[in-house]
């Protein structure tokens, strides 16, 4: 008998710790269908629907002056408000890491708390305080600085549904970190915004630009929460989610459809960007994105 | 109580990060949550209840809460068993699927609508497909069930990940060698050790799944006291400028939600307890 007939011959073991080999391939074949139907079915149709007139239809119905209006006014909100986001972000980090005080976990939960609020309750929330029946509403609007149904309104509303993003990241990477850093830097003397710049800064720029990303996204992606504050008015309030959401109920559906592949691919890129640095910078970012 | 408010620490910029922080939170959260509280407040107890109280909000509140329900015990199941496949077997295309999870989270829920719809709507790939055995699944609840698992799907997933990751082979080994069938170690050993986390997972999906919004519209219907979810409501009540209506429904259901998450903050207290480990 030859060694590789004996091989062949003797049983074959199976780890204790692991599923039988059939019980593996049936649930890796539920995972790959489910998601096929779940998420990448409905990823494919965005882009059969744009383009089933042609790249040329598609492409002409983002020239027309709706959806560049919608296109030029969804970048400007991101402009405003993924800034403003990331500063309440670093500032929240460094108040709630860098010092003790109570009532901290109370902080947390409120920053927390745009997440379990319904994006439109949150516009509504936003329409109560600031539309013209309010009491500030009213006198802003009495003083030609309307907020609800024009741009400020629709910032709010955007800031409001990303409010956590960037905090949310940041608080578990910089409580790793300690501050044990910054301390040596103002015992050698260095001032705290140096410290701030050339410690801080560096050891959390990954985790920022990760917040920075899914905030951006969701904050260019936002529905409910604008659609209840910006009154959809076309040429002025009007972004690309509700834009969408006019065209479609037009049965224009190449046009919808084209608008909505422009922000799947942000969607794409912006997948593709945090896949980067899950897997490049996974000692920045918190623990849970390291696999 | 003896323990200052702030302790002394030689960090700079407590002011500055503390005014930030606070001026912010209040502007853009606080202040309007508190008009939607201050409404409510102005409307009375028995105001609100008459509000939810008509057959066509109980409808929305209900179906809203019942499909997210469903939704999520869904996710909590196909989510556990995707955090398994992505963490513990190797296999092409795993890495492909990992990135999909997230896709829910990054796709604008509009978008998602829209193409939802397309694929389930009759003359879809999906839909015709169901038409042929006679099930309509756009514009039923079918649909909205749909769309509700397609937005909470990553969150039991991203959430039981790391807690596989880190289960030590150790505790498996010793189930084996104690006599035990893989069966049984993963029902009441693996299982367990998962609990708290897949329930934080579903919280999560749950109460984003009862105020979503954009991706449910395309597909409902939205035919009152069928297919008409809460948020749709709300939108409806505000575009008849029926403010007091709008704030009694949208704090309905903020009640219900933070409810809601209370009792699944208790169950988890209580898995944690049972299982051993804080």
């Amino acid at each position: 008998m030859s060694d590789a007939t004996r091989t062949e011959a003797r049983p074959r073991f199976r780890p204790a710790t692991q599923e039988s080999p059939a019980a593996r391939l049936t649930l890796i074949a539920v995972a790959c269908v489910g998601l096929t139907i779940l998420v990448f079915a409905p990823l494919v149709a965005v882009f059969i629907e744009a383009l089933a007139d042609g790249v040329g239809a598609s492409l002409q119905s983002l020239a027309s002056p709706d959806a560049r209006d919608a296109i030029r006014l969804t970048l400007t909100i991101a402009a405003i408000s993924v800034p403003l986001n990331a500063i309440f972000g670093v500032a929240a980090a460094w108040f709630i890491t860098k010092f003790d005080f109570r009532g901290k976990a109370f902080l947390i939960t409120l920053i927390d708390l745009p997440f379990s609020v319904s994006p439109v309750v949150a516009g509504l929330c936003i329409v109560l305080m600031f539309g013209t029946n309010s009491l500030i509403g009213g006198w802003l609007v009495a003083n030609g600085f309307p907020v609800v149904f024009a741009l400020p309104g629709i910032i709010l509303a955007t800031m409001f549904v990303t409010f956590p993003f960037v905090a949310r990241e940041l608080i578990p990477v910089m409580i790793e970190q300690g501050r044990a850093e910054e301390e040596v830097a103002l015992t050698l003397g260095a001032s705290g915004w140096r410290v701030f710049w050339t410690v801080t800064l560096p050891n959390i720029r990954w985790a920022l630009l990760y917040g920075v990303l899914l905030c951006n996204a969701r904050a260019m992606g936002e529905f409910g929460a604008v659609a209840v504050v910006s009154g959809k008015i076309r040429g002025e309030t009007a972004t690309i989610p509700t834009t969408i959401e006019m065209l479609y109920q037009e049965y224009l559906a190449v046009a919808a459809f084209s608008l909505a592949a422009v922000l799947t691919l942000l969607a794409l890129v912006t997948l593709l960007l945090k896949t980067l640095l899950e897997l490049r910078h996974a000692d920045q970012l918190a623990a849970t994105h390291r696999h | 109580m003896g323990r200052p408010l702030i302790h002394r620490s030689p960090m700079p910029g407590l002011g500055l990060s503390m005014g930030i922080t606070l001026t912010m939170l209040s502007l853009v959260v606080l202040l309007p949550i508190g008009a939607l509280l201050l409404k409510g407040a102005n409307y009375g107890l028995a105001g609100i209840w008459d509000t939810v109280n008509r057959e066509r909000v109980w409808a929305a509140l209900e179906l809203s809460f019942r499909l997210s329900l469903f939704a999520a015990l869904f996710n909590l199941v196909f989510g556990v068993l995707l955090a398994w496949v992505l963490v513990r077997y190797r296999f092409p295309g795993r890495r492909l699927l990992d990135a999909a999870v997230d896709l829910p989270f990054a796709l604008p829920t509009a978008v998602a609508g829209i193409s939802l719809t397309a694929l389930y709507a009759p003359n879809g790939a999906f839909g015709a497909l169901a038409a042929e055995i006679g099930w309509k699944i756009a514009y039923t609840q079918w649909g909205i069930f749909i769309a509700l698992v397609f937005v909470g799907l990553p969150f039991v997933t991203r959430t039981v990940q790391p807690v596989i990751e880190e289960i030590e082979r150790e505790v498996e080994e010793a189930s084996a060698t104690l006599g035990a069938s893989r069966l049984y170690t993963l029902r009441h050993v693996i299982l367990p050790m998962l609990t708290p986390a897949a329930l934080t997972g579903f919280a999560l999906a749950l109460a984003r799944a009862v105020g979503e919004y954009g991706s449910v519209i395309f597909i409902a219907g939205n035919i009152p006291l069928v297919t008409e979810i809460a948020p749709l409501l709300i939108i409806i009540q505000l575009e008849e400028f029926d403010y007091d209506a709008a704030a009694a429904i949208g704090i309905a259901m903020l009640l219900i939600s933070f409810a809601m998450l209370l009792v699944i903050n208790l169950i988890q207290v209580w898995s944690r307890r049972r299982i051993g480990y804080v």
